[in-house]
């Protein structure tokens, strides 16, 4: 059994299709991640998933349970890492705990164990009497992620879990989440951040315009959608001399001042253009690539 | 595939109870200014009209001003109450700390959270009547332990302004919008059911405008229960009242699901 599975999901606002026939299956254990630029259809998935969203069509299952019908019963299975703040500002550290394990109908002498162990395990014993204004970003989101953790989820769901992060903070996350990761739990995240998702996914769905337009290993969708090497080279004439020099095969695309070539065979351009005095600078493709040529570059608002 | 619409009719759990905790835990951190308020305005207001108004006006309705806006006091201040938390409190809640939103992760549901507000609201409306209702007692305005039973009746109207303020709150998109509510429907029903003189010494089209809405029904029963007699047709007065907290609940929930799980 999936541990999620999604058919033809459509979500309608004003006549905008912003989750427009999503299909998407998610195994039990898997790392699963979602990218898609803003308003690609990502958080409404999402809010579907989690029944708080009514769905206009298709099908959603969570731990074999239909949504939003199974809500209680999957919620209760699920941890849940939202987009923005919620924890309760009224409360300290170790009280939102509490209050939490109460919503799942939790509470007594193994909820208090658990909570020491899921403060321990994310650095936040020495601010239990601390109050919720007193913590910085990074704790907030440690304190996010053990909240959703209290009722020993089968299921974690993610959203934008990292953003406004420091990397320190972002690292010490993502130490969490493999973790959880090798203790069996089926996670879904979704990221702006692309070297996150090639590092932490097993899998990963681009969706844009409300569908998935791509969706496999992180590996694959490089070796699939793009060409392996990326040449970059900027300053005055570089446009020039690509014009004449660039391969039948090779993609050029400039961003402000800088073009990116995509290609399978970089030496010889590369050996042209320093011969005519640039520099370019040569990397292997990688999982941002494959985003921009998928999603296109014009900016999302 | 056509999903089943959500169910038109609220389906809380035993689940709200959780919710009711949490405020409840909230508000004994807070308890100096939270009693403050919920009490010590409305004893200000018992002393201040009771002897300033009572040597004016003598007895009304065979009793002393005093005793007769004693029990228009709880009743007031409970209408007040439980509507500041079904409105300030309550929006602060679901809008500016997205407190309903991070219990919407767990089993809790909409159903069960506005359910528990209006609860919760209800319980402040009691909390501040009862103080109340032993202050005037110790003054020596309470008749006998008939003043007792008018608590359960005072418990339900609470959850009815506080329903009522909670279909406010679905509605809102600042605070300032609360003040509509207040000026249209809390003050003239503070003012016209009877507060602080007799119903009966208003023109008739204002005393059925006041009979239209809950708080002077709500007077209807409290009244004779604290001054030591039993209500006259307790049943279509306590009818009323349930019926604006049921129709008001109903909304409320249902406004409040179109408004967050869009």
């Amino acid at each position: 059994m999936s541990a999620i599975r999604i058919d033809q999901l459509r979500k309608t606002y004003d006549g905008v299709h912003v989750v427009d026939g999503v299909d998407l299956e998610i195994a039990p254990g898997e790392f699963f991640g979602l990218l898609g630029p803003n308003g690609a259809g990502k958080t409404t998935t999402l809010r579907m998933l989690l029944g708080m969203t009514p769905i206009d069509g298709g099908r959603v299952e969570v731990l074999g349970l239909p949504m939003p019908e199974g809500e209680r019963a999957v919620r209760e299975r699920l941890g849940i890492v939202p987009q923005f703040d919620t924890l309760d500002p009224d409360f300290t550290v170790i009280e939102n705990m509490r209050t939490y394990a109460a919503y799942f109908g939790l509470s007594g002498p193994s909820v208090e164990a658990r909570i020491d162990h899921l403060l321990e395990q994310v650095n936040l014993n020495d601010k239990r009497g601390a109050r919720i204004d007193a913590l910085s970003g990074g704790m907030k989101r440690r304190l996010t992620l053990a909240r959703a953790l209290i009722n020993e989820p089968e299921v974690v769901v993610l959203d934008e879990p990292t953003t406004g992060l420091d990397p320190q903070a972002r690292h010490h996350l993502w130490r969490q989440l493999r973790a959880l990761r090798a203790s069996g739990v089926t996670l879904v995240l979704t990221t702006h951040y692309m070297e996150e998702a090639q590092e932490l996914c097993d899998r990963i769905a681009i969706i844009d315009h409300g569908r998935i337009i791509a969706c496999d290993a992180p590996s694959r969708l490089i070796a699939e959608h793009i060409e392996p090497w990326v040449l970059t080279v900027g300053g005055a004439g570089a446009g020039d001399v690509l014009q004449r020099e660039l391969g039948a095969k090779d993609r050029a695309h400039q961003v402000a001042d800088t073009w990116l070539v995509y290609t399978t065979e970089p030496d010889r351009l590369r050996e042209r253009l320093r011969a005519l005095g640039h520099e370019p600078t040569l990397r292997e493709a990688d999982l941002e690539d494959v985003f921009l040529k998928l999603t296109g570059h014009e900016l999302r608002d | 595939m056509a999903h089943p619409a959500m169910p038109l009719l609220p389906r809380p759990s035993l689940r709200f109870v959780a919710v009711w905790r949490r405020n409840a835990l909230v508000w004994r951190k807070l308890i100096v200014p939270s009693m403050l308020g919920n009490f010590g305005e409305p004893i200000l207001y018992l002393l201040a009209f009771g002897y300033g108004f009572g040597s004016l006006v003598g007895d009304l309705d065979g009793m002393r001003y005093m005793v007769f806006i004693a029990s228009g006091i709880i009743c007031s201040s409970a209408m007040f109450t439980a509507s500041f938390e079904g409105m300030y409190s309550a929006y602060t809640r679901m809008a500016e700390q997205n407190t309903w939103l991070g219990m919407l992760a767990t089993p809790l549901t909409l159903d069960d959270i506005v359910f528990a507000e209006a609860v919760w609201a209800a319980t402040k409306g009691l909390i501040s009547a009862i103080t109340i209702l032993v202050v005037a007692s110790l003054l020596g305005l309470v008749s006998d332990a008939r003043a007792l039973l008018a608590l359960p009746v005072i418990f339900l109207a609470a959850f009815t302004f506080g329903a009522l303020a909670l279909v406010i709150t679905a509605l809102a998109r600042s605070y300032d919008f609360f003040l509509y509510y207040f000026t249209l429907a809390v003050t003239p029903m503070l003012l016209l059911s009877g507060v602080f003189f007799p119903l009966t010494e208003l023109p008739g089209w204002v005393q059925g405008l006041a009979l239209a809405l809950p708080l002077a029904h709500v007077l209807e029963i409290v009244r004779p229960l604290m001054t030591g007699a039993w209500p006259d047709a307790w049943l279509p007065h306590l009818a009323v009242i349930t019926a604006y907290g049921v129709g008001a609940i109903i909304l409320a929930t249902f406004l409040i699901r179109r408004r967050l799980l869009r």
